[in-house]
């Protein structure tokens, strides 16, 4: 009797996968895969495609795995390709991990897609590639943005995600460029560049030692959302706001407190939400044969204006990143 | 989680379950053969595969769910020798992490410019000696297994992040890529060597002198000692050989990845453990067998497959999972409990 | 072996306290801003979260069982909380408070009552534990964070300003829980009872110990310490993310406590001990950081701390045993 209870509790937790049941689809079905759950970034982007599905008439779902660890996208992708959608989204975990399986999709007829971030170096294991922000500009504008804040002159420090990020890498590369060979930054010294591998507990550490190290610093950039909100939680607790100015790439979410409170003035980012959209509309323009993929070609999208397919597929969404201040940050919501 | 300074519940679960084996001879066939852990596996894998069909019109489907095997075969490889590791009454927790340093181990010294072949041997090597290190700790320093291996498997994990660094390192020739899309006989490769693997030491331990001696190890430690068993001996190798599992399962996942990073198979202890468990072996040592082990697989990967297919979301899974493993051994302790009767 | 050797072995806490000394003096040769007032800062509010949950820990495994949920059952009290703030404005920050603790112990009684009622091994318990909390954490949450403009500045202001001598409330509350910890292992019956019971489980009932309370306590204590360290999380980071909070925290809260001395075989630990503990792998945290070395190295160092802690412990208890036979045959 109690082995019976027991079979059945057991047969009770797997029922609990009855939570939601897949039907076929007509019409165009596009799938988008975020890096993990639980991060409020992506459901921007998510917002973008459930929109322009509303309009467009396709249909769209989203599945995610629990952490953003570097395989663990695979599975989702094998079972998106069975179920037979017509469109993958990545926004890709590793630049290289995925490329057999996103092979395998293409193998399939799928289109794939790259959002958010880019498979550097391993582009043609995917179809396009759609970024927020024409990244060769993401370090130079970062570095203008902190100069006017600190009259270009002084110690400054970059407070990045982990040592090997490629976005951030490229970025970084960019920032050592222009401090070095334009004048204008002339008076502007990068001490350090440390890395806070994107979590809350690390990236504080490093942001501690930071201040600690180097008592004369003037300005932090960090160009990652974990650690441009520990590096603000920081310079708060230590009441510091008026001799370190701080900015980065942060969501208007995580850094509205610090705008208001003046810990921060200024920080930028770009629009996950259109990135969404105009993935969407790009998808659905391609599968409809609107859109032939390749570089040079244009395409309308509503609300965006003319896009251009460039180099490697790549779409950028807008060309200079968005900058968020105390006048605008109530504009947004993510 | 008995080992030799234990003493407490381990020891009487022990004794009880050295009764249990007496008694068992009096219950009537269809008992001995129907009131089994593995036949628990059975039934639930056979409920998860209805279910999971019901839940998405794509999930039956042979080659789909080959495929989505390979992601657990190289976990499941590791739990086949873990489950032997756990019926002599000892655990290890740290594979998963070792898979990852034996992984960058072939992988930095394939860059640095060794041949691949050696590099291969190198990872093993080194799957060998960590095996044995924890080996060591635990029969030579006589440190309780489960606490030393989270210490080995934190030690390993870090290792493999200091030889790696955040970046992935891949390159290898194309013809070592890609082995889960080999197929042989329509079946993946992996597939083909997991159900290899779980063959061979499926016969080793229930055939074999060792293997039997295996079970009375686990059983009673001293009275396997008195009999004249060389426990440490046999312990050793078992650990060795977890080593040279993890290793295997490394090299494989970096096959199937073309690509290898220090976080690769991160939470997979879990995974290997609830493979082990969800198969019926007795989480204190002397009973289970390696087709449980081989069955709960199988039942990971229907259950697993069948969510994700169904776009089900990573919440439910996760609970799904981590109640399968509480409601697993409590079952596979009440049956055991109820044999001896 | 050598005098100082068996002072080392016989004297735990006086044996991490030179290791920190050391530790300290090597960074601060290499790197002289390291001997200041503001490292001790850094340190001091680097260690409150860990230490809160080592108490916790540091009992489980007194008793001789083992907690490994703890990083979730942390996450999952920090993420109420905050969705309590987020949703419920006008609720007290102290009722938050209360139900961070409150959920925190419910989950740690979770997991003693597996324990108790189905025999199991509380490693493999807690294994399941660990993964089931993280998926409620996901479920309750609906996979959302709770972003900073919802936690109320005067929690996040407990990890920034001071009633006295500069020291942050958090860090005040962090060491007022491990004296409360002391008192109650040292100065009461059932704290007595826990090392009695840890010592010989076999025997403890035979000496009117009640296992089956006494084990649910302890649980329960490090599940409700776990809930205080979520909400202070949530003070400390200013948010919430169901998929970060906590993640692998378990590992470093096991690695202070058996490095401060706490024996896995139950029955032996101290509260100092544990606070050396947590100081000095604190301490490392903050160092590696200011000396330039990879954050990479931390893992190996923690992973390394533990087995050789093992070790000490394992010599230890050989030299009792024999210093107890000898005493034996000269009586």
């Amino acid at each position: 009797m109690k082995r019976r209870t027991l079979i059945a509790a057991a047969l009770a937790a797997s029922t609990v996968m009855a939570a939601g049941a897949a039907v076929a689809q007509d019409g165009i079905e596009i799938v988008y895969i975020p890096k993990n759950t639980g991060n409020p970034y992506f459901d921007s982007i998510v917002a973008g495609f459930e929109d322009g599905c509303a309009e467009l008439g396709c249909t769209f779902s989203t599945t995610a795995p629990a952490t953003p660890e570097a395989t663990s996208q695979i599975p989702f992708i094998t079972a998106q390709i069975q179920r037979r959608v017509d469109v993958i989204a990545i926004s890709p975990n590793s630049p290289d991990a995925l490329n057999q399986v996103l092979d395998r999709a293409r193998d399939r007829g799928i289109l794939v897609l790259a959002v958010n971030g880019d498979l550097v170096g391993n582009e043609e294991h995917r179809d396009a590639g759609i970024l927020p922000v024409d990244f060769t500009k993401t370090g130079p504008n970062q570095v203008e943005l902190l100069g006017s804040m600190i009259d270009y002159e002084g110690e400054i420090a970059i407070l990045s995600a982990t040592t090997d990020a490629p976005d951030q890498n490229t970025w970084i590369a960019a920032m050592n460029d222009v401090l070095e060979n334009d004048p204008k930054y002339e008076n502007m010294e990068l001490v350090a560049t440390v890395y806070g591998d994107d979590e809350p507990q690390k990236s504080t550490t490093e942001a501690e030692a930071l201040l600690q190290t180097y008592p004369n610093l003037r300005g932090i950039i960090s160009p990652t959302t974990v650690g441009v909100a520990a590096a603000a939680q920081v310079i708060q607790s230590a009441g510091v706001a008026d001799e370190v100015e701080l900015t980065g790439l942060g969501t208007p979410n995580q850094m509205r407190p610090f705008i208001k409170d003046g810990t921060v003035e200024a920080f930028q980012l770009w629009s996950p939400y259109n990135q969404g959209w105009l993935a969407a509309h790009f998808a659905v323009g391609v599968r409809n044969g609107d859109i032939e993929i390749a570089p040079g070609n244009t395409f309308e999208v509503p609300n965006l204006g003319t896009v251009t397919i460039e180099d490697k597929n790549v779409i950028n969404t807008q060309a200079e990143l968005t900058t968020f201040t105390a006048e605008n940050i109530d504009d947004f919501d993510f | 989680m008995s080992t030799s300074t234990e003493t407490g519940a381990g020891e009487t679960a022990r004794t009880r379950a050295v009764d249990a084996h007496e008694a068992a001879e009096a219950r009537p066939l269809w008992q001995v053969v129907l009131i089994r852990p593995e036949v628990m596996t059975l039934v639930l894998l056979i409920a998860a595969f209805f279910i999971a069909s019901a839940l998405s019109p794509f999930f039956a489907d042979a080659t789909f769910i080959l495929e989505s095997a390979s992601f657990y075969v190289e976990y499941a490889i590791v739990a086949l020798v873990l489950t032997l590791v756990i019926i002599s009454g000892e655990i290890d927790l740290s594979p998963a992490a070792l898979m990852a340093l034996t992984a960058c181990v072939f992988a930095w010294l394939f860059q640095a410019g060794l041949p691949i072949a050696l590099a291969m041997g190198a990872a093993v090597v080194v799957g060998a000696a960590m095996g044995a290190f924890n080996g060591f700790l635990v029969l030579w320093c006589q440190l309780p297994s489960i606490i030393v291996t989270i210490g080995t498997l934190t030690l390993y994990r870090g290792l493999a992040q200091v030889l790696a660094g955040d970046r992935s390192i891949g390159g290898f020739p194309s013809w070592f890529i890609g082995i889960d899309w080999r197929v042989w006989l329509g079946v993946p490769v992996p597939v083909i060597v997991f159900t290899a693997i779980a063959i061979v030491l499926g016969i080793f331990l229930a055939f074999t002198v060792t293997g039997r001696q295996i079970y009375q190890i686990g059983t009673s430690p001293e009275a396997a000692r008195h009999a004249g068993i060389r426990v440490r001996r046999i312990k050793m190798g078992l650990f060795m050989l977890l080593g040279i599992a993890a290793a295997v399962a490394g090299l494989l996942t970096a096959s199937r990845l073309a690509s290898v990073r220090y976080d690769m198979a991160s939470g997979g202890e879990l995974q290997m453990v609830l493979m082990v468990m969800l198969g019926g072996t007795y989480i204190f040592g002397g009973r289970g067998s390696i087709a449980g082990t081989y069955l709960a697989v199988w039942l990971l990967v229907v259950i697993a497959t069948g969510m994700t297919v169904a776009n089900i979301p990573i919440t439910t899974q996760l609970i799904v999972m981590g109640a399968l493993l509480i409601i697993s051994i409590i079952a596979t302790n009440f049956i055991y409990a109820r044999t001896q009767r | 072996m050598s005098g100082l050797g068996s002072f080392f072995l016989r004297r735990r806490e006086a044996g991490i306290f030179v290791m920190i000394v050391i530790v300290a003096l090597i960074v601060g040769a290499i790197e002289p801003r390291f001997l200041t007032l503001e490292t001790a800062r850094i340190v001091a509010l680097a260690i409150p979260l860990i230490l809160i949950a080592a108490m916790g820990q540091m009992m489980v495994l007194v008793a001789r069982h083992v907690d490994l949920s703890i990083g979730s059952t942390m996450a999952f009290s920090s993420i109420v909380a905050g969705m309590m703030f987020r949703d419920l404005p006008e609720v007290p920050i102290l009722i938050g408070v209360f139900v961070a603790i409150a959920l925190g112990a419910a989950l740690g009684t979770l997991n003693g009552l597996l324990v108790v009622l189905f025999r199991l091994p509380s490693i493999i318990v807690t294994l399941g534990t660990l993964s089931l909390y993280r998926g409620l954490v996901f479920l309750v949450s609906d996979a959302r964070q709770v972003d900073p403009q919802f936690i109320p500045r005067s929690l996040i202001s407990m990890s920034q300003t001071s009633p006295i001598f500069d020291i942050p409330w958090i860090v005040i509350i962090a060491f007022a829980v491990a004296f409360a910890t002391y008192l109650f292992l040292g100065h009461t019956r059932v704290g007595r009872q826990i090392y009695a019971l840890g010592s010989n489980p076999v025997a403890a009932p035979l000496r009117g110990i009640k296992v089956v309370p006494i084990t649910l306590l302890v649980f329960t204590l490090s599940g409700a310490l776990a809930g205080l360290a979520g909400v202070l999380y949530a003070s400390r980071f200013g948010y919430v993310n169901p998929g970060i909070t906590g993640v692998g925290f378990e590992f470093t809260v096991i690695a202070a406590v058996v490095v401060g001395g706490v024996s896995i075989n139950g029955g032996v630990g101290t509260v100092l001990g544990t606070v050396l503990g947590v100081l000095l792998l604190g301490m490392v945290s903050v160092a590696l950081p200011i000396l330039g070395v990879s954050a990479f190295w931390q893992d190996v160092f923690n992973g390394a701390v533990i087995v050789a802690a093992l070790l000490i412990d394992r010599a230890v208890r050989d030299r009792s045993v024999r210093a107890l036979a000898q005493a034996r045959s000269s009586a």
